[in-house]
């Protein structure tokens, strides 16, 4: 190196595509955060909610009496109290234009349809007092018979859920491509067809099981309310509470402080936000109410839960023709927030990757008497991926074909982007070749195949299985004209703002609400490249209506392909407004400056460099501005894209099947997912972990049960089977990488990817070993017992026993101590 | 959730823990390392007036031996139990059953004498304590006595302790040598209980089986002795197909639950797979 060359200056390496970790999570790990909980309000009071134990049942008589008068007790109001004011939780997707909705009051008033339902709130200045007064409470019930079986709910003669209905159905919603315009007749591709296989899967009821149970503070100050809630969506909150309450909306401020997850669980307007609001009105004192774990797996709505019926039409060649699907979708005993919503999302996903040519969907949402269901990870998506992952895997095994072979056949070739589907959307980018392909090696495919052969003709009692998900989703819940063509109550866009502050550090206020997936550190990153600030110089503000104003939130996988897009083009405009600034200080002409590095500088003058932080100061002080400019370089923005995007992939996941015990176990998985650009490779590998997680978890563990008298009975996590990394295997992840091009980052969109496409991989994998033994389906979650039930004598694996374990004494649900009937099976001593 | 109020002692020895059960009132609860009894508290399915809590009662911890038994103080816990030199040379079976009980969390609370005290059917170490012909040594107010694992557990989380009495410690016969062991436990995630669990203990003798005993978990409301097995195994040539005729009994006077890990009939099949696989470990097969 000689003296005379010039210092070079090394371009900043890219935080794009860096594996950061997570500058949120030591606080979030540690708890050394403000949960909702942990607020504490000078004389705050404490609620306790009274639940039905009953499913079904008219409220002939309600004693607050003995409650008032326990110690520390300050009020209680059952729905009387509330009957004029409370309106009902809101629907935002009236689906189809004749939906029927009962109506949802946050305290039941007449009658309870759902055990777990609120009857009663009490107040009290501690929350122990609170607690210990909820027995006190006597509340007269006039039984009325359940209907809890989809299937049952719709034959004629049938018990109604609600009586001041006709029936039990909400709505019927109907996409059928050939009167869309999108596809070919079914009903004659059907009869045209050579081949047609008719399945019926059960997508059995989940919950959502967030590690934070809900809370909420209610503050009142005069006539202006502040809430905090462990919320996923403050400001739909916000919003929807001003319009069932009548606290205007310029009164109300919500907040969703750190929140430990929610899964779509926490995708809501609560009977219990709604209900603190009320109380803290009446009483004109802070209020909260945080909730067991009991309350939150009866309550806190539950996801899935469908029975489809599936038809797939092909020729003998395997090139598929048809696919009908009809779908009956339970909603429980209301509709809240999004619930008819959800499977009417996945009308739009039974066709997966493949070029159907027909395709008719038909979804009737029906009533019975358990909590609600709403949104889910993945919420439509992973019930249409499952259909047609399942069925092809059927059709392979009706034509004698390799179920890859089959797939290949018929899926979208990557010279085909954009392809629109027979449903009408329009596909972005993708290869599913090179994802399969990279995905076989690395579960090494040949290998197993061939242990596979080598135990079958042993006849091992260990018999091992291979499954695929060659699977596409939906992301990033945008569209704002596309939800408005859909019905759905609200927009799809979101907002960013980008202040720079005078020492040149940078706020980023995002409207879209983490609650655990690190917008924090993907959005530091993002506004590190492109305003050329240091990571560690960026603040990102959130959940805060106050704080930021606008915005949409965080649910179906858009935060940053809409969010992040958003705070992308607000950095745009930043960098523009400095430009000019800079042009001005550097007394240059605008279009003679390069940016870059977070510097700018006059082209082929070296050493002019004006840094952006520099400007920030500079904007501060505002002695020396361009004329005729506000001295600010802040800037807002709000993105709107004009398509979905669709990330894809294929999951290999290869099971043992212990035929003697029935028991499973995942050998080996691996997924190559194409995610579009990566922000971050660490935080999407921790999203697909945990999607696969959750997907394995539907497959072979998770299950809302309810028994004959519509009691929860899986009410504890003894019962409800959560897997922890203990039971899960190794995963072996790769990517492909196509662009989106409808957003600036390239970004697809993870947060549901893994959830979405795994279980259907898993069930085909448990399937594959066993099918030379007879079977064709087990029903999820895959336990031991329907394993073992479906090999030796036939069929699905049945139904299950409801009675909960006798651990801990079969408790079960705490409300349902005592009110069992003949018919329940609480289990255990009671 | 919050349990109901309730009043609270903290002895430091045996006696004084007795005087406090018997002073406690009508419903009092004796509390150890609370992973059962808390929940159960927390969920208002036990509302007790006093709880009498012995984590402070030294006496009532740790491992020793005692001629032909070691014997394990109630309030050891199942972590004390995984690393005791005592237990792993002698009732290597225990130790392999307390290693699949819940988490580290739990294991470092939990404690063998609550366990047993319990009595949960679905719980690990009744069946183990029966297998090895444990004895449970009880303490009252009146003094002290000794109770055979055969009669300790009465019916579901029922056992032969009385009203104000106390289970102070369990002695366990040492087996060394020619004896094997096994727990074979079923369940479907790291954390939960047993679905159905067998627990082995074979004596060998130049390649035959000498006796075996036979401990199951789950199979009715209280551990059961595999008594049928056991016929089928006296004497016998140590063979993959003598196990497997022999454990084709284990069933045999069983009344297991009905719940949703399991029904009865599948239960009960288990039961004969885990028997075989227990057995054939146990036996070095
Ligand atoms: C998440 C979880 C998973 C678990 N999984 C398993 C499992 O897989 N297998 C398993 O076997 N167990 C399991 N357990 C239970 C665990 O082993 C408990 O520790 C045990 O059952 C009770 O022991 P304890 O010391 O906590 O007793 P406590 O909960 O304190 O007491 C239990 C009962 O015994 C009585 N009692 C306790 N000590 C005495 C005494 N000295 N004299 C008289 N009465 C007494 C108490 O009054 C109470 O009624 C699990 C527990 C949890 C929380």
């Amino acid at each position: 190196m000689t003296l005379a060359e010039e210092p070079t200056t090394a371009t900043p390496e890219k935080e794009i595509g860096k594996a950061r970790r997570r500058k949120e999570d030591a606080r979030l790990i540690t708890g050394r955060t403000t949960w909702t909980d942990n607020m504490v309000l000078p004389g705050m009071l404490h609620l306790a909610v009274v639940r039905s134990p009953v499913a079904h049942a008219k409220i002939t008589n309600v004693d607050l009496s003995a409650a008032r008068e326990a110690p520390g007790v300050v009020a209680v109001f059952s729905g009387q109290d509330f009957k004029e004011e409370q309106g009902s939780i809101p629907c935002a997707w009236p689906v189809t234009p004749d939906m029927v909705n009962p109506g949802h009051p946050s305290v039941a008033v007449d009658e309870v349809n759902h055990v777990g339902e609120a009857v009663a709130v009490i107040v009290g200045r501690t929350k122990s007092a609170a607690q210990d007064a909820v027995e006190l409470v006597d509340v007269d019930y006039d039984l009325l018979p359940p209907v809890l079986d989809m299937e049952q709910a719709v034959a004629q003669g049938t018990g109604l859920c609600h009586d001041h209905l006709e029936s039990n159905e909400s709505f019927t919603f109907v996409f059928d491509a050939g009167d869309a315009g999108t596809g070919v007749d079914t009903e004659q591709a059907f009869a045209d067809a050579d081949v047609v296989v008719s399945r019926r899967f059960v997508q059995q009821r989940l919950i959502p099981a967030f590690m934070e149970p809900r809370s909420v503070v209610v503050q009142p100050q005069g006539d202006n309310y502040t809430l905090w809630s462990s919320t996923q969506v403050p400001h739909i909150l916000r919003v929807m509470l001003a319009m069932v309450t009548g606290v205007p909306e310029h009164k109300l401020r919500v907040v969703a402080p750190d929140v430990g997850g929610g899964f779509g669980g926490k995708l809501q307007v609560t009977p219990e936000e709604v209900l603190s609001l009320l109380v803290a009105r009446r009483l004109g004192k802070p209020v909260k109410w945080t909730e067991t774990r009991s309350e939150s797996l009866m309550s806190a709505h539950h996801g899935r839960d469908q029975i489809q019926y599936i038809d797939i039409a092909a020729d003998r060649e395997g090139n598929v023709k048809g696919l009908r699907c009809r779908i009956l979708a339970d909603m429980g005993a209301y509709l809240r927030l999004v619930t008819p919503g959800v499977p009417v999302l996945g009308a739009f996903m039974f066709t997966g990757i493949y070029k159907f040519p027909a395709y008719r969907f038909e979804c009737r949402g029906i009533f019975t008497n358990k909590v609600p269901t709403d949104a889910y990870r993945g919420a439509g998506r992973p019930e249409a991926t499952f259909a047609v992952e399942r069925i092809m895997d059927e059709l392979a095994v009706e034509l004698g074909m390799d179920p890859l072979e089959l797939r290949r056949k018929n899926w979208i070739n990557a010279e085909e982007f954009p392809f629109t589907t027979v449903a009408g959307l329009e596909y972005d980018s993708g290869d599913y070749e090179t994802a399969t392909r990279q995905a076989l090696e690395l579960i090494g495919y040949a290998e197993l195949r061939e242990e596979q052969r080598r135990r079958r003709e042993s006849g091992d009692p260990v018999q091992l299985g291979i499954g695929f998900s060659t699977f596409t989703e939906m992301c990033g819940l945008a569209p704002s004209r596309v939800l408005g063509s859909l019905s759905y109550g609200a927009g799809g866009w979101e907002n960013a703002s980008i202040r720079m502050l005078p020492t040149g550090k940078v706020e980023v206020v995002t409207g879209s609400t983490p609650h655990g997936q690190g917008h924090e550190t993907a959005w530091s990153q993002l506004v590190a490249d492109s305003l050329g600030v240091p990571f560690e110089d960026v603040e990102v503000l959130h959940g805060d209506t106050s704080v930021s104003p606008r915005g949409l939130d965080t649910y179906g996988s858009r935060s940053l392909v809409v969010g992040g897009a958003a705070v992308m083009k607000a950095a745009d405009k930043v960098v523009a407004k400095a430009r000019r600034v800079a042009a001005h200080m550097l007394e240059a002409d605008e279009d003679d400056l390069e940016f870059s590095g977070g510097t700018f500088s006059v082209r082929g003058t070296p050493g002019t460099g004006l840094s952006i932080q520099e400007i920030a100061l500079a904007t501060f002080a505002a002695h020396n501005f361009p004329e005729g400019m506000e001295p600010s370089i802040d800037a807002e923005a709000t993105f709107d894209p004009v398509n979905f995007s669709f990330p894809h992939g294929t999951h290999i996941c290869a099971m043992e099947v212990d035929t003697e015990t029935g028991m499973v176990k995942i050998r080996k998985y691996a997924s190559v997912d194409d995610v579009g650009v990566v922000v971050n490779p660490l935080i999407v590998e921790g999203q697909v972990h945990g999607g696969l997680a959750q997907g394995i978890a539907q497959a072979l563990y998770e299950e809302a049960v309810y028994d004959a008298d519509g009691n929860l009975t899986t009410g504890t996590f003894v019962d409800y089977l959560v897997p922890s990394a203990a039971d899960l295997p190794h995963f072996d992840t790769g990517n492909t990488v196509h662009a989106a091009p409808g957003n600036p980052i390239g970004a697809k969109g993870v947060g549901e990817a893994g959830c979405i496409a795994s279980t259907p991989a898993v069930v085909n994998a448990a399937l594959d070993a066993v099918r030379h033994l007879g079977v064709s389906d087990i029903l999820m979650p895959l336990t031991p017992e329907r394993v073992w039930r479906a090999i030796h004598q036939g069929g699905d694996g049945g139904g299950r026993a409801t009675a909960g374990t006798v651990a801990w004494g079969g408790a079960s649900t705490e409300t349902t101590t005592g009110v069992s009937t003949d018919e329940s099976s609480l289990g255990g001593d009671r | 959730m919050i349990p109901a109020p309730f009043a609270y002692a903290r002895p430091t020895t045996v006696d004084e823990a007795l005087e406090a059960v018997a002073s406690g009132g009508e419903d009092v609860k004796i509390l150890a390392g609370g992973q059962s009894l808390i929940p159960v508290m927390r969920l208002r399915l036990a509302a007790p007036e006093t709880v009498v809590d012995l984590t402070r009662v030294a006496e009532l911890r740790g491992v020793r031996e005692e001629e032909d038994a070691i014997v394990i103080g109630a309030m050891t816990t199942h972590s004390d139990v995984l690393s005791d030199p005592l237990i792993a040379r002698y009732a290597p079976l225990i130790a392999e059953a307390t290693g699949t009980v819940a988490d580290r969390q739990v294991r470092h609370r939990g404690t063998f004498g609550g366990a047993l005290a319990h009595a949960d059917p679905a719980g690990d170490l009744p069946a183990v304590a029966l297998a090895l012909d444990a004895e449970f040594v009880i303490a009252g107010l009146q003094g002290r006595r000794t109770v055979p694992a055969t009669e300790f557990f009465v019916d579901y989380l029922t056992t032969a302790l009385e009203e104000g009495e106390l289970l102070v410690e369990v002695r366990v016969p040492k087996l060394g040598g020619t004896w094997g062991m096994r727990y074979e436990k079923f369940n479907r995630v790291a954390q939960a209980w047993s679905i159905v669990a067998v627990a082995a203990v074979v004596r060998r003798e130049e390649g035959r089986i000498a006796e075996a005993r036979i401990g199951l978990t789950n199979m009715g409301p209280t551990p059961l002795r595999a008594h049928a097995v056991e016929a089928a195994l006296v004497d016998v040539e140590a063979t993959g197909e003598a196990v497997a005729a022999a454990a084709e009994h284990a069933a045999e006077g069983t009344s297991p639950s009905s719940d949703l890990n399991a029904q009865a009939d599948y239960r009960q099949h288990l039961a004969t797979v885990l028997t075989r696989r227990a057995v054939t470990v146990a036996a070095g097969l």
